[in-house]
């Protein structure tokens, strides 16, 4: 056999695609770099968060009240105070009242309302408006909320400045965003098992109740809880209705309609105080936040994993 | 059956008759036909999706516990028949069923029938094994503690996988999920379920064509051994598997058109319309 003869029909160093592959490679440093954006300006803020925090988030931040004075948060200072050290207590308890009376409305009204577009309402022009709309209303920001439940629950149902006013309006933020991934979850349960419970003689309620239901727990509660996590951060709403800057008790347990203190208006008082030490108070209490906050989502993830039989 | 029989009673195949339904023909009429007695009438029965017509005026008699398969093209309509036996039409918005279905004599179209109340009675095997993601013991307790026949529930479930030929294999794993169990063990599971609460009439839609040939096997020695109690309906693609398994066939062809129901040996052998002989022997479809 002879040597094969050069070929110009193959151009094998492939000089076109070398070019094309360059404007690959910038491209990739482009999505990279957008990337990189996002996650340096993230773990700064954190970093500078943590560094702010240090020193200043102690067991005493977490279980007194707050103060005017910015000594009294300075640890350094614990042992010769008049009155007791500054903390984040109340807001802190104040917080999880309101989320967890949030949560409540939000499963009962939220839940309730995916079942019934997903289960029972007829595909009508009717249901296609509404639930167009309240995915539209996922998206109003949250200070209009604010507003309307200033309207609605402080002036018109005269609840005042109080825990369930700001739970309520807490809610109607969330709603939007619950009852949509509430609908994802249900529609997600395959049909089959629907028909499989008709065809031995379940009616509708039953259907729902015990094979519809089980089946969309586990993303309707990952729905939720997210949903709440990022309530549990909200300013503006709890503004609006008036929740208090500085309490010095925690609200009662008993007593929905007294007033509040939540972490997020907390931080900001803090935060708007002159003296300059008062920023490491504030960003105590965002780790603070942050830390309820994380622990949500990890709340959340667990669900998810432990009752996805699909996955 | 070619012919329009007029009522509920009514089985006889070349009669023409336009007496409405509770105005029923002789017994007589009925011993020639078939000897048996129909547990299921369709009386003109058309089914339309949106614009659609699936189902062109189905007259057929379903003969108790005996084994009838529906066969024919897909699209042909057979499915479309097998739900809106039981209603199962009713859960597709676009649907809309015309005429009359009997059973025992009711029509199941009228208003006051509760269509939960008829598939208490007629019960459903699904193409595709579908168990709920629950255990084997209450995958076939389901349809018992829907139907408040909560008595013996133990007693039941272990009668219902007998019947089912799948209590041997599953008797030591009844708390694990139905969803561990292999395909032809999960459908062997739906019939468990389907004839817990002790149905009349059992309808299959395609319950093997998801199955290897062993699991298929299985199934198909469970559907004759069922008709010796319940009156199955089953559609099948397969041929071979409605020759083997069933008493009566009803080929439908295109246009939701039932050609010819007889005999499963006489559509088989010596079929009356040249169609449906073209489609036995494989000329098409």
């Amino acid at each position: 056999m002879s040597a094969p003869t050069e070929s110009e029909e193959f151009e094998f160093d492939g000089t076109s695609i070398k070019r094309k592959r360059q404007i690959g490679r910038v491209f990739l440093g482009l999505c990279v770099g957008a990337t990189m954006v996002g996650i340096v300006a993230l773990v700064a803020l954190l970093l500078d968060v943590l560094v702010e925090a240090w020193g200043w988030l102690t067991w005493e931040f977490l279980t007194y009240p707050p103060s005017q004075l910015v000594e009294n948060y300075n640890p350094a200072n614990y042992g010769d105070l008049p009155t007791g050290p500054g903390g984040i207590y109340p807001a802190l308890v104040g917080s999880i009242y309101l989320i967890s009376l949030t949560a409540i409305f939000t499963l009962v009204l939220g839940v309730g309302a995916a079942i019934y577009l997903e289960e029972y309402a007829p595909d009508t022009r009717l249901t296609q408006f509404i639930e167009a709309n309240i995915s539209n209303l996922a998206g109003v920001p949250s200070i209009v909320y604010g507003l309307l439940g200033l309207a609605m629950f402080v002036r018109a149902l005269h609840t005042g400045a109080s825990l369930i006013a700001g739970a309520l309006t807490l809610t109607l933020l969330i709603l939007p965003i619950v009852i949509v991934s509430s609908q994802e979850a249900l529609r997600a349960v395959p049909d089959s098992m629907r028909r499989a419970s008709y065809g031995s003689g379940a009616t509708k309620w039953q259907t729902v109740r015990n094979v519809v239901l089980p089946e969309a727990v586990p993303g309707i509660m990952t729905g939720i809880i997210l949903s709440l996590s990022r309530a549990i951060g909200e300013t503006a709403p709890i503004l609006m209705v008036g929740a208090a800057t500085s309490m010095f008790a925690p609200p009662e347990v008993t007593d929905p309609t007294g007033p509040f203190a939540a972490m997020p208006m907390q931080i900001f008082e803090w935060a708007s105080l002159p003296e300059g030490d008062f920023q490491h108070v504030a960003a105590a209490g965002i780790v603070v936040l942050l830390a309820i906050l994380l622990l949500m989502n990890a709340v959340a993830i667990f669900i998810r994993n432990r009752y996805d039989r699909r996955g | 059956m070619t012919a329009n029989s007029g009522g509920p009673e009514t089985v006889s195949k070349h009669q023409i008759d336009d007496s409405p339904p509770a105005e029923t023909t002789t017994s007589e009429t009925l011993e020639d036909a078939w000897g048996d007695e129909a547990v299921i009438q369709s009386r003109d029965l058309e089914v339309f999706y949106g614009d659609e017509q699936a189902l062109d005026e189905i007259d057929m008699d379903i003969p108790e516990r005996q084994v009838t398969a529906l066969i024919g093209p897909s699209g042909c309509g057979k499915s479309t028949f097998l739900r809106s036996i039981n209603r199962m039409n009713d859960l597709i918005d676009v649907a809309r069923v015309e005429g009359d279905l009997y059973f025992h004599g009711k029509n199941v179209y009228d208003d006051d029938v509760d269509p939960v109340a008829l598939r208490r009675k007629i019960g459903m095997v699904f193409q595709k094994p579908n168990p709920f993601p629950k255990s084997i013991f209450d995958n076939v307790a389901y349809g018992l503690r829907v139907q408040d026949q909560e008595d013996n529930v133990d007693e039941q479930v272990q009668q219902a996988l007998e019947r089912a030929a799948l209590w041997d294999e599953v008797k030591d794993q009844l708390d694990s999920s139905g969803l561990d169990l292999s395909g032809g063990q999960q459908q062997r599971l739906c019939i468990a379920r389907a004839i817990a609460p002790d149905p009349e009439v059992i309808l299959m839609d395609e319950p093997a064509s998801a199955l290897d040939p062993v699991a298929t096997s299985k199934i198909e020695d469970l559907v004759e051994e069922l008709s010796q109690e319940y009156t199955v309906v089953i559609v099948t693609h397969n041929m071979q598997q409605a020759a083997r398994i069933s008493d009566k066939t009803a080929v439908f062809l295109t246009g939701g058109r039932l050609v010819e129901f007889d005999e499963t040996n006489k559509i088989f052998n010596n079929p009356e319309s040249q169609r449906v002989e073209d489609y036995i022997t494989g000329k098409f479809g």
